[in-house]
């Protein structure tokens, strides 16, 4: 009842048992350059075969990228809490008012990054939507921390807070993204993007941007020359459907404006959020999701395995899966431990270097831009 | 030998070989590995049911005398956390698990010279009385006392299978290779004195399980070598349930290391379920890779999840600590595609039960 897939690109000798017939199938319009539509999209995250799953993906991954898993040297910085969405999946937030809320001034915010190694080749930063803070806030904000740190590359905001810096400016995303780009922002982060799917949203996340908004962003960023990432927070009360719809959809964002560098799966953690009574993924639901990810975001270069949500043994296997970015070395990272994470809140490069071998690849580290960075 | 020539002994489902072993761990893919594996566990247990237990490790004592270099959980007796279980928190113990629908405990403790056979022996007949199986005494345990009391091995099994011992976990293998004992536990029981021990319980109708814990010190040769000889004991007595391999966890004072990461843990596992033709069931350890890898771990030649630990405290000890419900359990093996079944620790299944 096996039959075997015509795995192409592969460095493995062996085709790969296929004991699904979806699967089958699914390798041979892969094969004959077609895409996969949604019903393909659900075949793999239903299939009961991981392995000839992962095995489609993994060919996918080598045929790119071969035997490199890629890192970065990065520093994440949360420069607020406080956030008028209060998303019903989210520990992080703290209302307006909260004592546990907090800002960062330009000055603190550089100041966490100063005295930051040589090698750091980007700042991560994020918030949340903080209704205290103007314009001129955020320009200060990535001048300052530009200035602390001028050889790392700025990957900063969701599109959910470049739309409100754009209302807080009364400026259009095109100036506000401009602006931002002149004081220090190289690229976009992936976040706020949850499921695109209209039902999740009303339920968890109602106050905050729609899909098309989300989208429109990227667009606009896309044709300034900036890159972004994109995201999907699974394993909670979404269907497999809209968790392939969600795919599709950024599928067809790439097709038109062509900027998105990354997507990264993001897992959802219940602890502290007002869907505490859900488990998130399992194991093999976080696996089946990067190789679907890989196989239908033919057109996305990058698939990462973030590995304070993965945790690292989960992120290693997810090189065998389709991924094949393993995200970074983050120093201190917040909103997942606030969700119960019970990873380190960060790896230094040898450690993570040693879990890329140890997983049976070669690590490269790259720059924001997924440029490899040259070894000394 | 090739690669190629390794993977189809593999498929073919012949005793694969020492060399095609090592081929395998030395040069497969992981996903081949699992495919191979997956393939053997089909073909050995061909029904789609993952089994799990719900049971309580239960450490009779801390304090031990055979200062195991890897190990965070023994004391001196000196020390002010060394203890020994008295009756009444083992009764205790006993009760809370029999209320969790628990078939049995897993009995054992460090090499503690002040306990006496007579001590053991109540504590059997303690645990049975409750109606639960006594899944106790590990071989460097039961050799312990053989030397300790001058007493041949069949002495110590008979005496504790007249009290209620059920069957014997298969605890302190470690790796089978004297080189790496002299090393890690000099004050513990040989390879040859750990085989013996299974040999003499299987003849006396005991069953057992197997362990490896691996990650520290071995040679890749040095772990296949112990698979072999379980493999070879089996083919004598046919006595071994199941097989459990896990990586080393650093820990407090213990040697140092780098717990083997995910694929490695998944890698081994493989290769446990196609050396070990002959052992029934391999089990997932979830008490050293979490709930994630444990469930992924089922595509990798595994069909038992182990037990749900109501208490775990030797890898506890180390830093590692997980915990799972019998409801998560059941979630991880049903979301993985499998069927869920409730075993004792002889592998019968337990009436009444998913």
């Amino acid at each position: 009842m096996t039959a075997w897939s015509l795995g192409e690109g592969t460095l493995d000798s062996f085709p790969s048992r296929l004991l699904d017939p979806a699967l089958v199938r699914i390798a041979e319009k892969s094969a004959a350059g077609e895409r996969l539509d949604l019903a393909d999209g659900l075949a793999c995250l239903q299939t009961s075969d991981l392995l000839g799953l992962g095995s489609s993906a993994l060919a996918a991954r080598r045929a790119r990228y071969g035997n490199k898993a890629f890192y970065v040297i990065n520093h994440h910085l949360n420069y607020t809490n406080i956030c008028t969405n209060a998303c019903r999946f989210c520990a992080f937030h703290r209302s307006p008012g909260s004592p546990e809320g907090y800002v960062l001034s330009p000055d603190e915010a550089a100041a966490k990054i100063a005295g930051a190694p040589l090698e750091l080749k980007e700042i991560h930063l994020v918030g949340a939507v903080n209704p205290d803070l103007d314009f001129s806030y955020f320009l200060n904000l990535l001048k300052a921390v530009k200035s602390a740190a001028p050889r790392a590359n700025l990957k900063a905001f969701t599109a959910v807070e470049i739309d409100y810096i754009a209302r807080r400016g009364s400026i259009s995303w095109e100036e506000c993204l401009s602006a931002l780009k002149e004081a220090g922002l190289s690229a976009l982060t992936g976040g706020g993007a949850e499921v695109f799917s209209e039902r999740v949203r009303a339920e968890l996340f109602p106050t905050k941007i729609s899909a098309d908004t989300w989208l429109a962003v990227h667009d606009t960023a896309h044709r300034l020359g900036i890159g972004t990432n994109a995201t999907l927070l699974f394993g909670h009360i979404e269907t497999l459907t809209e968790r392939v719809e969600h795919l599709l959809r950024l599928r067809d964002q790439q097709d038109r404006s062509g900027g998105f560098q990354a997507f990264i799966p993001l897992v959802f953690h219940p602890g502290n959020t007002r869907l505490a009574h859900l488990a998130g993924p399992t194991g093999v639901e976080i696996l089946k999701l990067i190789a679907t990810a890989r196989l239908i975001l033919d057109n996305i270069p990058h698939i990462k395995a973030y590995w304070v949500m993965l945790g690292t043994k989960t992120a290693q296997t997810a090189l065998h899966f389709g991924a094949d970015d393993f995200e970074g070395t983050i120093v201190q990272e917040n909103i997942t431990h606030e969700a119960g994470a019970t990873t380190s809140t960060g790896l230094d490069r040898r450690e993570i270097e040693q879990l890329i071998i140890d997983a049976g690849f070669k690590p490269v580290e790259r720059d924001t831009f997924h440029r490899t960075v040259p070894s000394l | 030998m090739k690669l190629d020539q390794a993977v189809h002994m593999a498929e073919s489902g012949d005793r694969l070989s020492f060399t095609a072993a090592k081929v395998l761990h030395e040069e497969a893919d992981l996903l081949t590995l699992g495919q191979l594996a997956g393939t053997a566990r089909f073909r050995i247990n061909p029904d789609p049911v993952v089994t799990y237990a719900v049971d309580r490790n239960i450490n009779y004592t801390n304090i031990c005398t055979a200062g195991c270099h890897f190990c965070a959980f023994w004391r001196a007796g000196s020390h002010t956390e060394a203890y020994v279980l008295d009756d009444e928190a083992l009764a205790k113990k006993l009760e809370e698990t029999k209320a969790l629908g628990g078939t049995h405990v897993l009995f054992q403790g460090g090499l503690n010279p002040d306990l006496d056979m007579e001590w053991h022996q109540d504590r059997i007949r303690l645990v049975r009385s409750f109606g639960l199986n006594l899944h106790g005494y590990s071989p460097p345990e039961i050799h312990f006392f053989a030397r300790r009391f001058g007493l041949r091995i069949e002495d110590v099994l008979v005496r504790f299978i007249e009290a209620g011992l059920s069957s014997i976990p298969g605890g302190g293998a470690e790796i089978l290779s004297d080189r790496v004992r002299r090393i890690v536990s000099p004050g513990k029981a040989t390879s040859r004195e750990w085989l013996e021990v299974m040999e003499a319980a299987h003849r006396l109708g005991l069953k057992t399980s197997a362990t490896m814990m691996f990650g520290h010190i071995e040679t890749v040769a040095e772990r296949l070598l112990h698979l072999v000889r379980i493999r070879r004991l089996q083919d004598k007595t046919g006595g071994f349930t199941s097989f459990i391999p896990w990586p080393y966890q650093p820990g407090p004072h213990t040697i140092n290391g780098r717990p083997a990461g995910g694929t490695e843990y998944l890698r081994v596992t493989a290769l446990s379920r196609l050396v070990l033709d002959n052992v029934r069931h391999v089990q997932a350890s979830w008490v050293t890779q979490g709930p994630r890898i444990g469930q992924v771990a089922l595509f990798f030649g595994t069909d038992d999840l182990g037990s749900t630990m109501i208490e775990e405290n030797v890898v506890a000890a180390a830093g590692v600590s997980h915990r799972l419900s019998r409801e998560e359990m059941v979630r991880l093996i049903e979301t993985a595609g499998f069927e869920a079944r409730q075993r004792n620790n002889v592998h019968e299944r337990v009436e009444g039960t998913a």
